[in-house]
C-alpha cells in the first residue's frame, strides 16, 4: 500500500498490466503484491487445474460408457474419481471465486487500493500453488496415487499404499492458504471500506465473500488438523481414528464434515454474491430486498456450520442426533430461498438483457434450484437412507457445485473479462458456449439422477447393463459439455491474444465501484478514494420509487 | 483509542487492522487444536479406566515445571512490550532474550520427559504399548500428538521472538510503532495458554 506510484507515462497513469514496479518482467508478477495480478496467477493457476479436473472426469464417464473394462481396470479409476474428486474440491471450486475475483474485485468494490495484508495475500498464492504441486507429484510418484475418495475415509486410508500421505499434506497446506486469504478478506472488509461505504451499502457480493471469509477462517483448521491426524496416524500409527488401536472411524467422519459441510458454503456463497451482482445489473433493477440477500449470507453461513451431521446418517448416530441434522439441514434451505426469490423478484418487470453473463446467471438460478431441492429431499431421513451413496447424491452435488458455483464463476468470468484484461470476447461464440455447456451439464447430470434413484451405486467401476442406457446418455452429454467449455475458454483466450482493446469504462452500465475506475484498472485503483453516497444497484430509469426509499439512507 | 486513530492519520498505518488480522489469527489456531481436544475429551469418555491409569505415568514434577518456565515466559514477553512502549529499548531485548531462554528451557524439559518414555518403551507403535489396552494406546498417543504439536508451536515462537529482536535492534520496532512485537507477544501468550489446558488434561486429571 505504501509503494511509491508509478512513473507518469504521457500524464497518464499506466494500467496494472503495464505498471513497471521494484521488479521487472515475470518477477514483477511473480513478487507483486497488488491484489489484481495475483487474481490473475490464481486464474491461470485455477484454469489450469479446473481443465485437468476435466480431464480426469471425462475420462471416467469415458470408461463408464458401457458395462466392464471399456479404457482403463478397476484401480486407474478409483484413482481417477479420487484425483477429480480432490482437484476439482481444494484447487478448483474451494479457492475458485473469492481467489481470482474476490483478490481482483473485493477492494476495487469497497473502494480500496489494495488488500489489508498485501503480502500475506501472495504467501496464500504460494501455498495454493505448493499444494497444488504436492497433489501432482502425489499422482507421479511410486505408490501410485489415493485412491480413496476426496473424503479420506477410515480405515480405507490408513490402510491402502497409494501416496495418501501427500494428498493428504497437499490438502492441508491448501487448508492454510484458504485461511489467510479469508482472514485477509475479513480484515480489509472491516478497515478498508471507503469512506461513506456502511455496511448495508457495501455490493452483495461483499457481503457474499465476507460471509465466505468467516466459515473460511472458522471450519478450514478442523479440515486441517483433521487431515494432519490422518497423516500422523499412518506415519507413526498412533491410533486416533483406526479402529484396530481402538480409534473411532465414525469420529474421522465427524471432524471431516464438520469442516467439509460448511465447504460446500465456502464453494457456493461467492457464486451466491456474483449473481446477486450480474442480476440487477442486466435487468436493470434495483435489487429486490437488498437486506435480505445480505443478511441471508450470515444466515447461510451460520446454518450450514450446523449441519454437517447429514452426510453420516447412515454411519451410526443417536436417532435424537439425526432428527436435529434433518431439521437444520431443511432450516438452511431457508436462506437460500430467500436469495433465489429475490433474485426471480428482481427480473420481475425488468428489462433484461440477455448477454453472456446474464444467461449464465439465470441457469445459475435454474440449476441451483434443481440442486437445493434434491438436497432437501435428502436431507429427509427416510429418502436418505435409500439414495445414500448412489449416484443421486452425484448428481445432486454437480448440480449445486458445477451448475451453481461453476456457472457462477463462467458468468463472473463473461461478466468482468473487459474490465480485467481491457479486451471484449466475442459475444456470439460465447453464448454458443453457453447452450453447449448448459445442455450438455443437464444430459451428463440429470440421468445420474434417475440412476441413483433405481440404485446405482456411486464410485462403481462396472454396474448391471440396466443401467447402460443412463450411463451412455451421461457419456454422450459430457462430450457436449466438455466441447462447450473447450469453445469458452478457446474464446476467452482468442480475445486475450488480440490486438483489439477495449478500454469502455462501463460496458454493461454497472452501478458498482469498479465500473468508474480506467479499463484495465490503474495500479493504485483508484487515484483518489471516493466517496460513497448511494446504495449499489440504484437503477432510475425503470425502480418503483418505493424501493428506491427503503435502500438510500 | 483515539491516540491510534490519529497515528493512522498521519502515516497511513493501521495497528488496529493488524491486531484484528492476528487475533483472527489466533482463533484458527484454537480451532486447530479444538479439533484434538475434542477427540480428547470424547476418547476420555470412551476409556475412563484407561485414562486414568495411563495419565498416572506422567511426571507430574516435569509438568509442573514447564507450566512455571512457560507462566514466566508469558510474563516477560508482556515486559518486553512494557519496556519497548517506554522506549526501552536494551531493555526490551533483554527480556525478549529471557522468553527465547524460557523457551529453549521448556523444551528440554519436555525432551528429557519424553525421551524417559521412549526408554520406557511407550511411544507409537511400540510393544510395550500395544501390549496395553486400546484406552491407554489412545492416550499416549494423544499425549505425543497434543504436546508435539504444541512443540512445535513453541518452536515457531522462538523463531517469530528471534525475528522481533532482530527489528527491534534495527529500530523497525520502536516506541511508537511496536505491532509487530505485540503481535508476536500475542502467538506466544497464545502458546501459553494451550499448554494451561494442556498441563491439567494430561497430568493433573488421574
Amino acid at each position: 500500500m505504501s509503494e511509491t506510484i508509478a512513473v507518469n507515462s504521457n500524464g497518464k497513469h499506466p494500467n496494472y498490466i503495464e505498471y513497471q514496479g521494484k521488479h521487472k518482467g515475470l518477477a514483477g508478477w511473480l513478487l507483486t503484491t497488488d491484489h489484481k495480478r495475483i487474481g490473475i496467477l490464481y486464474l491461470i493457476a485455477i484454469t489450469a487445474f479446473f481443465l485437468t479436473g476435466v480431464t480426469f472426469g471425462f475420462l471416467m464417464r469415458l470408461e463408464l460408457i458401457s458395462p466392464g473394462r471399456t479404457i482403463m481396470d478397476a484401480q486407474t479409476y478409483n484413482s481417477f474419481f479420487t484425483l477429480h474428486g480432490v482437484i476439482m474440491i481444494f484447487l478448483f471450486v474451494v479457492p475458485g471465486i473469492p481467489s481470482i475475483f474476490g483478490n481482483f474485485f473485493l477492494p476495487i468494490l469497497i473502494g480500496a487500493k489494495d488488500v489489508f495484508f498485501p503480502k500475506l495475500n501472495l504467501l496464500s498464492w504460494y501455498l495454493y500453488i505448493f499444494g497444488g504441486i504436492l497433489a501432482i507429484i502425489s499422482i507421479l510418484l511410486p505408490g501410485g496415487p489415493a485412491d480413496t475418495g476426496w473424503t479420506f475415509y477410515i480405515p480405507y486410508s490408513v490402510r491402502t499404499g497409494t501416496n495418501v500421505d501427500l494428498a493428504l499434506f497437499a490438502a492441508f497446506v491448501l487448508g492454510f492458504s484458504s485461511i489467510l486469504t479469508g482472514l485477509n478478506f475479513i480484515t480489509t472488509v472491516h478497515r478498508l471500506r471507503a469512506p461513506g461505504m456502511t455496511w448495508f451499502k457495501m455490493p452483495l457480493s461483499i457481503w457474499a465473500f465476507y460471509s465466505t471469509a468467516w466459515v473460511q477462517v472458522l471450519a478450514t483448521p478442523i479440515i486441517g488438523i483433521t487431515v494432519f491426524m490422518v497423516a500422523i496416524e499412518r506415519i507413526f500409527k498412533v491410533g486416533l481414528f483406526d479402529p484396530a488401536l481402538g480409534g473411532d472411524p465414525v469420529l474421522y467422519q465427524h471432524l471431516f464434515w464438520i469442516y467439509s459441510h460448511p465447504a460446500v458454503y465456502i464453494m457456493i456463497l461467492p457464486a451466491m454474491g456474483i449473481i446477486s451482482e450480474i442480476i440487477p445489473v442486466f435487468a436493470r433493477r434495483t435489487i429486490f430486498g437488498y437486506k435480505f440477500i445480505a443478511m441471508s449470507s450470515i444466515a447461510i453461513a451460520l446454518f450450514g456450520s450446523l449441519v454437517w451431521g447429514h452426510h453420516m446418517f447412515t454411519a451410526g448416530m443417536a436417532d435424537a442426533s439425526q432428527f436435529v441434522f434433518s431439521l437444520l439441514t431443511m432450516v438452511v434451505a431457508i436462506p437460500s430461498a430467500i436469495k433465489v426469490f429475490n433474485w426471480t423478484a428482481t427480473l420481475y418487470k425488468g428489462s433484461i438483457l440477455l448477454e453472456t453473463p446474464m444467461l449464465f446467471a439465470l441457469a445459475f438460478i435454474f440449476l441451483f434450484t434443481i440442486g437445493g431441492l434434491t438436497g432437501v429431499m435428502q436431507g429427509v431421513l427416510s429418502v436418505d437412507i435409500m439414495v445414500q451413496d448412489t449416484s443421486f447424491i452425484v448428481a445432486h452435488f454437480h448440480y449445486v457445485m458445477f451448475g451453481g458455483t461453476g456457472f457462477g464463476l463462467m458468468a463472473a468470468m463473461h461478466y468482468w473479462f473487459p474490465k480485467m484484461f481491457g479486451k471484449m470476447y466475442n459475444k456470439k461464440v460465447s453464448k454458443i458456449a453457453f447452450w453447449l455447456i448448459f445442455i450438455g451439464f443437464n444430459i451428463t447430470y440429470f440421468p445420474m439422477f434417475i440412476m441413483g434413484w433405481l440404485g446405482m451405486p456411486r464410485r462403481y467401476y462396472d454396474y448391471l447393463p440396466e443401467f447402460h442406457i443412463y450411463h451412455l446418455i451421461s457419456t454422450i452429454g459430457s462430450w457436449i459439455l466438455v466441447s462447450g467449455i473447450l469453445l469458452m475458454v478457446g474464446n476467452l483466450i482468442k480475445a486475450l491474444l488480440s490486438d483489439k482493446k477495449f478500454s469502455e469504462k462501463n460496458p454493461w452500465g454497472g452501478e458498482t465501484l469498479e465500473w468508474t475506475i480506467d479499463t484495465p484498472p490503474i495500479h493504485e485503483n483508484f487515484l483518489e478514494i471516493p466517496t460513497v453516497h448511494a446504495a449499489p444497484y440504484e437503477y432510475k430509469q425503470n425502480e418503483t420509487t418505493v424501493l428506491t426509499n427503503q435502500e438510500v439512507k | 483509542m483515539s491516540v491510534q486513530e490519529q497515528t493512522i492519520a498521519h502515516v497511513h498505518r493501521d495497528d488496529i487492522g493488524t491486531r484484528m488480522g492476528m487475533w483472527l489469527f489466533l482463533f484458527t489456531e484454537l480451532l486447530l487444536f479444538g479439533g484434538l481436544f475434542i477427540l480428547y475429551s470424547i476418547y476420555r469418555f470412551q476409556y475412563q479406566a484407561e485414562f486414568h491409569l495411563a495419565a498416572k505415568e506422567l511426571n507430574i514434577l516435569v509438568g509442573t515445571l514447564n507450566t512455571a518456565i512457560l507462566l514466566t515466559s508469558s510474563l516477560t514477553m508482556a515486559l518486553s512490550i512494557a519496556a519497548i512502549q517506554r522506549n526501552k529499548i536494551s531493555l526490551s531485548i533483554f527480556f525478549q532474550l529471557l522468553t527465547i531462554l524460557l523457551a529453549f528451557g521448556f523444551m528440554i524439559n519436555k525432551y528429557f520427559e519424553w525421551s524417559a518414555k521412549i526408554h520406557h518403551g511407550i511411544y507409537p507403535d511400540s510393544d510395550v504399548l500395544l501390549a496395553k489396552p486400546s484406552g491407554e494406546i489412545i492416550f499416549f498417543g494423544l499425549y505425543y500428538v497434543m504436546t508435539g504439536l504444541h512443540g512445535v508451536h513453541v518452536i515457531i515462537g522462538v523463531v517469530l521472538i528471534s525475528v522481533m529482536m532482530r527489528l527491534t535492534s534495527k529500530q523497525v520496532i520502536t516506541s511508537n510503532n511496536y505491532v509487530k512485537l505485540e503481535s508476536a507477544g500475542l502467538y506466544w501468550h497464545l502458546v501459553d495458554i494451550i499448554w494451561i489446558f494442556l498441563f491439567p488434561l494430561f497430568y493433573l486429571i488421574t
